[in-house]
């Protein structure tokens, strides 16, 4: 079958890598603005009822499945690539080589703790709120499921919070590489746009991990 | 006394090869599919034959000894391919093609076989433009052409610095073809080291498998040798390392004849030597000559402070400058043909005006080119009254986008910024126009055994003219071999699969092997490496650019005395059955020890000067090159015998051109 | 300069290989090549076993030579290969620590060689364009646009050496793949079957054992031609609309 030479070929799982990438990328900034609300300051209400939205409507709900198979694709197929590059080099030379920026010759072990920092936060709030073991709310007379409550209390543990900030430095450089190499393997470089896209896979790549990472500092210096 | 028929054909000197293809024998392409052919060697002539003849429908086995074919020595050519396309609209034409490149080789050359090259010269760029070679252009997507040295119009078709190397990988990508389709096999790493014949005919090779050191058996109805010249004698060259006379001289072993050996051509812009340690000698590609100007200080004294470090170039004034070209040659100036400029630098360092430590080297100055299109590129940007400053800046722009990949080479190799100063060059040798004697057909005097590109004799004479040497390997690997081998396997059409465990192949692999063990037991002192230095020093002294009778005889004996010391001391580390270069090279050099002394006995037959071949007892009051034609019209073919060496002559017969004294002034 | 040398030996692909150390004189003037022949011709006259490395042209541009020194395939100069590398990088008293090309598809035939014919199989798989000798119409039929030549020829400057491999954490060979289609499809002549030669070659480039790219960068830093990854880019892009709209099955 043609599609499955594809998408086993090196270049065909370059682009699974990348396209799920791409779409990890988008949804990092969506997850960023929503979580945002955490410091409204209005004891959370804002956040419950974004939480109750995220989890309720049917379309965000459809997309939510795509967005676990994507990211379940994207660090299968990456461990795949890693294996595979791994028996591919066989051996390290004695003397590490200068010519690549450390990020883009570590993605693999970056994606790998992304993955372990993926497991804890999913199992702390979204796996927690999934089984139904968080008590709820009432706010404005109807029903929510008190995420916030939880986020909060999380965040007034110092070890948790430097936790995140950490991994969202791991992210940062995951990032770093990430953003820039997937409009590559995708075919996408241009003398012209190239350094833009650089330029932008830097900026986003810092941007978007300070946003999450000042979420727990700010929480549990307010309170 | 063998008879060379040279086996030209008749006919109005144009018409010849138009009317000997369209007359010449066939081979039905049912009868091509069992016919087999080795082919040996695979740079520019190899690959490009190989190839051609696997698209005719033949078997064929090619031969490298190199891990790829592409590694071939072809790849380093730079300037770039002569083809009589007169695309410039300057006058250009088949004639005049052919009429320089007999005038350039000092007409020592066979009329009909340059006649032959001029004509296909005009298909080869056809050729590698559909392959997809990408030669340099013009805005209007049209092909750029240059001049070259000793020619007066621009016929030079070139890919930047590497037109060699995108030729190769053009003839390398046809083959490729032919591997993947099943017409050619091809024997990576595999160097000849034995021509096996079976009644009279060239019936196969022994080649040694230089991964595991098995000598193995390859039989087929014909063999074509392409493997390139023999500069290496000379040890330092602007060959590559690998480059060896041994598949030719195998040849010669086996009844072939080496012709005109002592025409060896020594290009005038290499980078001098520095160190005793030093292994080659880099080319700076000839079109430098036509922006840089050649020239050492008048007087003496300059020249010693320079060498003694205490003055530089720049501190010498110009009337105290001597451009000995443009002063001896008006007409051609920098431009003149190789071998005259080799030997003028020559001339120059022997006045004790050299500028390096040895004394062996000339300046090749950019200085007024720089200021020249400084200017002109100041007036066309519409800078009025430049500084000298801002015209040296424009100039060097120029000048690095015409040559920057030589000058960054320059830099590289000497650590001398050459855009400041001079560059220093002298003479190396370069290539070697002598070879396998062959006829019209490109076969040797062993029937069924055929000859290619630098390997054989045929085109360029005493002297090549710069960008030929492409154009020659393409030629007779495209367009004449496959054409014209047709007329020996025409009639082999009945002849069974030749096979390879006969006496004949068996002998030939105890021959070789017993040649291998014997050097592998000498156990000596000295290593293959000190041999093949001091076998180049005696053959660059005595038979390098100027040759005279005593030093000739003296340097015969020396070679035949260190051939001796070889043989009595020379050690070659690790065994014979494994991977080992040593062995390899200890071959070659053994093979170079011979060829070295018919190079002396070949420069010693020959009392004329001509081309790259100059004689001091033979030269006009001016200090020019004397031929002398009515005594040496002729190609000098060697047999080799261990102790007296037995010449065999063809005599050139010009019909179209006229015999007269080549001036360049 | 007096340098201690850190070479790589290995008898062959199923032995294992280590580091021997060496002392050697040295001088500003010698090519790199120079100065291990200088050590080689010490090692044979006390009847020891030579370093075994690829070399031959010496000038740069056959592809030939091959090492890794101080962790950089051809060494520290930009733009270099190692027999254009000159001794005036070094200084007195440096290590330099010399290796092999190290990857799973060059197999180590001897110390510093290894076997680089994954690359021919490469190019034997599509990286020509199909034209008998013969069939060829007049070099001027088709203008092709001066910078469009120019920039096929910045890909067709590859030299097969592999240093993007030797370079690559990953050792792919997708900028030596990528050069060679990117030359050919960019002329008019070799587009003609563009889509089936990416195809074919990118397969062989598979099945050779070769990693996939992960876009380090690595490789463009170490080419000696300074080949760019845009050429990596523009292959994605050609295979992907080969594989996509071709009309077989394969």
């Amino acid at each position: 079958m043609w599609i499955l030479n594809f998408l086993t070929s090196s270049l065909g799982k370059k682009l699974i890598m990348s396209l799920t990438g791409l779409f990890l990328i988008i949804f990092l900034l969506v997850h960023l603005i929503g979580n945002l609300q955490l410091l409204f300051g209005d004891n959370g209400e804002a956040f419950n009822v974004y939480a109750k939205f995220m989890t309720t409507n049917p379309l965000i709900k459809t997309t939510s499945y795509g967005l676990y198979f994507f990211i379940l694709l994207h660090i299968v197929q990456g461990i795949v690539i890693w294996l595979t590059n791994k028996s591919a080099k066989q051996s390290r030379y004695a003397v590490a080589p200068k010519n690549t920026s450390w990020a883009s010759s570590n993605m693999a072990t970056l994606g790998i703790i992304i993955t372990v920092f993926l497991a804890i936060h999913l199992w702390q709030f979204w796996f927690k709120m999934k089984i139904g073991a968080i008590p709820p709310v009432n706010i404005g007379g109807e029903e929510y499921t008190n995420l916030y409550a939880v986020v909060h209390e999380a965040y007034q543990n110092i070890f948790f919070v430097i936790f995140y900030v950490v991994s969202m430095v791991v992210i940062g450089l995951h990032l770093s590489h990430g953003f820039q190499s997937a409009f590559q393997s995708l075919g996408l470089n241009h003398k012209k746009y190239t350094p833009l896209i650089k330029g932008m896979g830097i900026a986003y790549s810092i941007l978007i991990p300070l946003g999450f990472a000042i979420i727990p500092v700010w929480m549990y210096m307010m309170h | 006394m063998i008879n060379l028929d040279p086996k030209v054909p008749e006919g109005n000197l144009g018409d010849k090869w138009t009317n000997y293809r369209g007359t010449m024998n066939l081979v039905a392409p049912n009868n091509k599919r069992r016919i087999d052919i080795i082919v040996v060697g695979t740079g520019l002539a190899g690959a490009s034959a190989a190839a051609t003849l696997g698209e005719l429908g033949y078997n064929v086995k090619a031969f490298t000894f190199h891990d790829s074919p592409r590694r071939a020595h072809s790849i380093a050519a730079q300037g770039g391919i002569n083809a009589a396309k007169n695309y410039q609209n300057d006058g250009d034409s088949i004639y005049r093609l052919f009429y320089d490149t007999i005038k350039g080789g000092d007409y020592r050359s066979r009329e009909a076989n340059v006649h032959r090259l001029a004509e296909v010269s005009v298909n080869i760029i056809d050729q590698a433009v559909a392959q997809g070679v990408p030669f340099a252009r013009e805005y209007g997507g049209l092909l750029a052409n240059r001049s070259f040295g000793g020619v007066q119009v621009s016929r030079t078709f070139y890919a930047k610095g590497q037109t060699g190397q995108q030729l190769l990988l053009g003839a390398y990508s046809a083959l490729s073809r032919q591997i993947s389709l099943g017409n050619v096999t091809m024997y990576n790493r595999h160097e000849m080291i034995d021509l096996v014949k079976v009644d009279g005919k060239a019936r196969g090779i022994i080649a040694r498998n230089s991964l595991n050191g098995e000598l193995t058996k390859h039989s087929a109805h014909c063999v074509v040798l392409a493997t390139g010249g023999y500069g290496n004698v000379f040890y330092l060259s602007t060959n590559a390392m690998g480059c060896n006379v041994t598949a030719a001289w195998r040849a010669v072993h086996k009844g072939a004849l080496m012709a005109n050996p002592c025409y060896t051509q020594i290009h005038p812009t290499c980078i001098p030597q520095f160190g005793s340690y030093q292994s080659k000698l880099t080319l700076m590609s000839e079109s430098l000559r036509n922006d840089g100007r050649v020239w050492v200080p008048n007087k003496v004294e300059d020249a010693e402070a320079i060498r003694k470090g205490t003055k530089t170039a720049l501190d010498i004034p110009e009337e105290d400058r001597d451009y000995y070209l443009e002063r001896r040659y008006p007409a051609f100036g920098n431009l003149v043909p190789r071998d005259v400029a080799s030997r003028a630098a020559k001339v120059a360092c022997d006045e004790g005006k050299g500028v390096v430590g040895t004394g062996l080297a000339v300046f090749l100055d950019f200085e007024s080119a720089i200021h020249r299109y400084g200017k002109s590129e100041a007036h066309s940007k519409g800078i009025h009254n430049p500084g000298k400053e801002a015209i040296r800046k424009l100039g060097e722009e120029v000048v690095a986008a015409k040559y920057g990949n030589l000058f960054d080479m320059y830099l590289k190799i000497t650590g001398e910024n050459p855009y400041k100063m001079p560059m220093k060059i002298y003479p190396a040798v370069h290539y070697t126009m002598g070879g396998l004697w062959v006829d019209y057909n490109l076969e040797t005097n062993v029937p069924g055994l055929f000859a290619l590109g630098e390997c054989n004799f045929s085109d360029h004479g005493s002297n090549r003219l710069g960008a030929s040497a492409l154009m020659q390997g393409l030629a007779d690997g495209y367009f004449v071999i496959p054409y014209t081998i047709g007329q020996f396997l025409s009639k082999e059409i009945r002849t069974p699969k030749i096979q390879d465990d006969t006496a004949e192949f068996d002998t030939a692999v105890k021959e070789s092997q017993a040649r291998i063990d014997r050097i592998m037991n000498i156990k000596g002192n000295q290593s293959v490496e000190s041999f093949h230095r001091r076998l180049g020093a005696i053959v660059w002294e005595y038979c390098g650019m100027s040759r005279s009778e005593a030093g000739l005889k003296k340097g015969r004996q020396m070679i035949r005395d260190l051939r001796k010391e070889f043989y009595a001391d020379v050690f070659v580390p690790g065994t014979s059955a494994e991977f080992n270069p040593e062995l390899e090279k200890a071959l070659r050099v053994a093979d170079f020890l011979e060829l070295g002394e018919v190079l002396m006995l070949d420069a010693l037959d020959r009392n004329e000067s001509c081309g790259g071949h100059f004689r001091e007892e033979y030269a006009s009051p001016e200090g020019e090159a004397a031929r002398n034609d009515k005594d040496y019209t002729y190609v000098a073919a060697w047999e080799w015998d261990e102790n007296e060496p037995k010449v065999h002559k063809e005599n050139l017969v010009f019909e179209n051109v006229e015999l007269k004294t080549r001036s360049y002034k | 300069m007096k340098l201690t040398l850190k070479v790589w030996r290995q008898k062959s692909k199923d032995h294992k290989g280590s580091f021997e150390n060496h002392q050697v004189e040295a001088d500003d003037h010698m090519s790199f090549l120079e100065m291990m022949d200088v050590l080689n011709e010490r090692l044979i006259s006390n009847k020891a076993e030579p370093v075994a490395f690829s070399h031959d042209c010496r000038e740069g541009i056959c592809g030939t030579c091959n090492m890794v020194i101080n962790g950089k395939p051809h060494g520290p100069s930009k733009g270099t290969t190692v027999c254009q590398l000159h001794m005036r990088e070094f200084k007195d008293g440096d290590v330099i620590v010399i290796e092999p090309w190290r990857a799973a598809a060059f197999p180590v035939i001897k110390d510093l060689v290894v076997d680089r014919s994954s690359f021919d199989r490469i190019i034997q798989a599509g990286g020509y364009i199909s034209v008998n000798t013969g069939q060829a119409q007049d070099a001027n039929a088709i203008p092709i646009e001066k910078d469009t030549a120019a920039q096929a020829m910045d890909a067709a400057t590859c030299i097969g050496c592999g240093a993007c491999v030797a370079a690559c954490p990953n050792a792919s060979a997708m900028l030596f793949t990528s050069a060679k289609v990117n030359h050919l499809a960019l002329l008019p002549q070799g587009q003609v079957e563009s889509s089936r030669r990416v195809r074919a070659m990118v397969k062989q480039m598979d099945e050779e054992g070769f990693g996939a790219c992960s876009n380090t960068g690595a490789c463009e830093v170490e080419c000696p031609k300074e080949i760019s990854i845009t050429n990596i880019a523009a292959m994605n892009r050609m295979y992907m609309g080969a594989v996509i709209g071709a009309q077989d099955q394969v």
